[in-house]
């Protein structure tokens, strides 16, 4: 590592961009990771005082109504995601083929379907506020043709109050603790096995880390006094993924076709020779092509819905219980409610949550550049 | 070297000739920080151009921050507070939202001496003296009364389906049988915030003046069998709203009732400016109003004012511009564009030519009613409580458990107290 004029420049030239990162993205977090194992309530900044993990202790355990907000918000958000996902996977798909049949006026079609990714969320938002209006939007389309209006209390798209598959906190939690203990005891077990000390050692430390917070710590009769009400798969949410797919879609699409368009005709052609029908050629040899895209649409759409704030806002405002989730939540209870320490709680949650989405990627990413 | 001198100077002189622009500019500025746009923006616009007469070189800057129900202001304004960069006056609801979120931090200035210096301590109502007092000290200059315990209806509506306006609960409840069978949406309501704003006043109907002036107090227990009692009755009156509610805003519901799909709306006199104003309805023969069922004699109210933040960059100006906002004539300015009464007594409330028939048989009531403070508009409960209690609404919405209900709100009523 000698230092040459090379270095210096790299340096002068990366340092600039290297300390605002550090200051105002990293910086930040600290900060906001600070606030979060605070206090601080109310516009006063005199008595603030650490209180360690509490604020995400109570998030997840707590037995008031704030918190039970909060894991509401938590469920909706992890039903978003999948049905999102799925969707413009599953349209953008489905799009990206039949664009690909060599049809006429492609160029035209392709814009159509892309176009609303152009908009913003706010806009897109507005719009499907007004069509899922149950007075008089979508209701009233059967009216055009000689019917009667859907009757709004059975039609009632985002106001709907209904939920499929309900569950408690209590059950739901202690089933995804007892999982992920025995998933960690399990993988410390068969990295030992396959002599990776350091491995299973983690995963054994974090395991039995876990089992002595949930039996010391009385995680079990804290989550027996959880309020009551269930949590579930809230029909409300479906007109928000129907919003969000027709946005994003379109973008699934884009990707999903310039890969199609990348899979060379020979490879096709010699599935077909080998006796594929169309479908099988789809299922053995276009499908599996498009796996690293498949992969890269999730990370970016499984980032967005995760941090989704101003679709839900603007479309079914701020406090409609069926549709919350954290973004919201965090916006109300720091900036309404003054409770800044439990709103950067909820910041550092939605930050960890992305992670899980953006970290393996990253991983992945890196591993073939190093690879190459 | 002489040339390099010759350049320093001229740099010199540029920095003090803008430093001296800066200060002369300083000095004739005024920043107001509302969510006043829209229909409520003339109303504000008309203070602003009579200031704009008394002081022609201040130069006023309108800093207003739409959206939400003043939602997003406040947390604009709660940032540049926290920033250190505070306007310099800005508009808060009189009552806990001013005390429990800007005094207890000591961000406000007293203004106990503005209004001994301007003889106004007999010129507002002694109960609005209270609501703006903490520890001694007075810390606001209210602008307007808006009342929250009205019902609304079309008089022609109801002799269509012949019913008459409820004055008690109870008598509701029947009409709403009545309204239903004839396949009429008894009550309107909208998005969250209006189902707290009539949970408000089922609570002022139920505990009664002494009783809902207790509960917040914290001399009542929110578990107490009187507070379960309205959620009870909540859940009743819930059952005779609109199943849509939560996709119309406050305008959309009142639209309902409007165009003759409901019968009744409990919404505060707002609803009176809409309707006159923007359709164009005389007050007592195209609307009708009465006070919410059970709370005759009540006059729930909320004030918007305005305060002098610590710090603020023109002091002379704010302060000049409280007085305006405080004077008869600033408030006969506001008032009868905004659709609201004013907060003096001595105000010119009987010129027909000013106030029409609704705001003077509201200014009437104002004058002779037992006063309260309204939860939803930051009069009786500090944001904090206020906040989660939208949280505890929306949950009962959802599952109508009252004892759920009355708890949630006991611990935050003890989690968030201002005393």
């Amino acid at each position: 590592m000698r230092l040459n004029v090379d270095r210096l420049t790299a340096l002068a030239v990366l340092a600039p961009s290297v300390i605002l990162l550090a200051i105002f993205v990293y910086g930040f977090i600290g900060q906001t990771f600070y606030i979060a194992t605070t206090n601080w309530q109310g516009l006063g900044m005199g008595d603030i005082s650490s209180i360690g993990l509490r604020n995400f202790e109570q998030l997840f355990i707590g037995s008031g109504l704030p918190f039970f907000r909060f894991r509401e918000a938590l469920v909706n958000t992890v039903v978003f995601t999948v049905l999102f996902i799925a969707a413009c996977l599953s349209l953008g798909l489905l799009f990206a083929i039949l664009l690909d049949q060599r049809i006429r006026a492609e160029a035209l079609f392709r814009t159509i379907f892309l176009f609303p990714m152009a908009l913003s969320f706010v806009v897109t938002g507005t719009v499907w506020r007004w069509l899922f209006s149950p007075r008089s939007g979508l209701n009233t389309l059967p009216a055009l043709f000689g019917g009667a209006p859907l009757p709004p209390d059975q039609w009632a798209w985002f106001t709907d109050r209904r939920q499929l598959f309900t569950f408690t906190w209590a059950d739901a939690s202690r089933l995804v603790l007892i999982a992920i203990i025995v998933g960690l005891l399990a993988f410390a077990v068969f990295s030992a096995t396959r002599r990776r000390p350091v491995q299973a050692l983690i995963a054994g430390m974090i395991g039995l880390s876990l089992i002595g917070w949930v039996f010391l710590g009385g995680v079990f009769e804290a989550l027996g006094n959880v309020v009551r009400p269930a949590h579930g798969v809230n029909l409300a949410m479906f007109s928000i993924v129907i919003a969000a797919a027709w946005q994003m879609s379109g973008y699934t699409m884009a990707m999903y076709l310039a890969a199609l368009r990348g899979i060379p005709e020979e490879l096709r052609e010699a599935a077909r020779v080998d006796g594929c029908n169309e479908l099988q050629v789809y299922r053995y040899v276009v499908l599996p092509l498009l796996r690293p895209i498949t992969f890269s649409a999730m990370i970016i759409l499984g980032h967005i819905s995760l941090k989704i704030f101003d679709l839900i806002y603007v479309m079914a405002g701020g406090d409609n219980l069926r549709v919350d989730v954290p973004g919201i939540h965090m916006y109300l209870t720091a900036f309404r409610g003054n409770n800044f320490a439990l709103g950067a709680a909820i910041a550092i949650i939605m930050l960890l949550l992305v992670a899980c989405v953006i970290v393996p990627y990253l991983v992945n990413v890196f591993r073939t550049e190093v690879r190459r | 070297m002489l040339k390099r001198l010759f350049s320093l100077a001229i740099v010199f002189v540029l920095v003090f000739a803008l430093a001296g622009v800066a200060t002369a500019q300083q000095g004739g500025k005024l920043e107001i920080f509302s969510w006043w746009a829209g229909d409520e923006g003339p109303a504000l616009e008309a203070l602003i151009k009579l200031y704009n007469q008394k002081y022609a070189n201040v130069e006023v800057i309108n800093a207003t921050v739409t959206g939400g129900a003043g939602v997003a202001a406040r947390a604009v304004l709660k940032t540049r507070m926290l920033g250190g960069n505070p306007p310099d006056s800005f508009q808060v609801h009189a009552g806990q939202e001013l005390t429990g979120t800007w005094v207890v931090a000591n961000r406000m200035e007293p203004l106990t001496e503005l209004f001994r210096s301007e003889g106004w301590l007999d010129k507002f109502p002694k109960d609005l003296i209270d609501l703006i007092t903490y520890n001694g000290e007075i810390w606001t200059v209210p602008v307007n009364i808006h009342r929250s315990n009205v019902m609304w209806y079309i008089p022609a509506k109801l002799k269509e389906w012949g019913v008459s306006v409820p004055t008690t609960w109870d008598e509701f409840l029947a009409t709403c049988a009545t309204l239903k069978d004839k396949g009429v949406t008894p009550l309107a309501m909208g998005e969250n915030w209006t189902a707290v704003h009539l949970f408000e006043n089922i609570l002022l109907a139920q505990l009664g003046v002494q009783g809902y002036r207790d509960l917040f107090a914290g001399k009542l227990s929110w578990t107490d069998d009187s507070v379960k009692a309205a959620w009870a009755l909540f859940d009743k009156v819930l059952n005779c709203t609109n199943p849509d509610a939560a996709s119309l805003s406050w305008q959309q519901a009142n639209d309902l009732v409007i165009e003759g799909k409901a019968a009744f709306y409990v919404m505060g006199d707002w609803a009176a400016g809409y309707m006159t104003t923007t359709k164009g309805l005389t007050p007592g023969e195209g609307f009708g109003y009465a006070p919410a069922p059970g709370t005759a004699g009540v006059f729930n109210m909320l004030s918007d004012s305005f305060g002098l933040p610590k710090g603020a960059p023109n002091r002379e100006n704010a302060l000049a511009w409280l007085r305006l906002v405080g004077s008869v004539e600033g408030q006969d300015t506001f008032n009868p564009l905004k659709g609201s009464i004013p907060a003096r007594i001595d105000a010119d409330v009987k010129n027909p030519k000013l106030y029409n028939s609704y705001l003077q048989s509201a200014a009437t009531d104002f004058a002779k009613d037992a006063l309260v403070g309204s939860l939803m508009h930051g009069a009786a409960a500090p944001e904090a409580f206020l906040n989660d209690f939208q949280t505890v609404v929306s949950v009962f919405i959802a599952t109508r458990d009252v004892e759920l209900a009355a708890s949630a709100a006991q611990t935050l009523a003890e989690a968030t107290a201002v005393r």
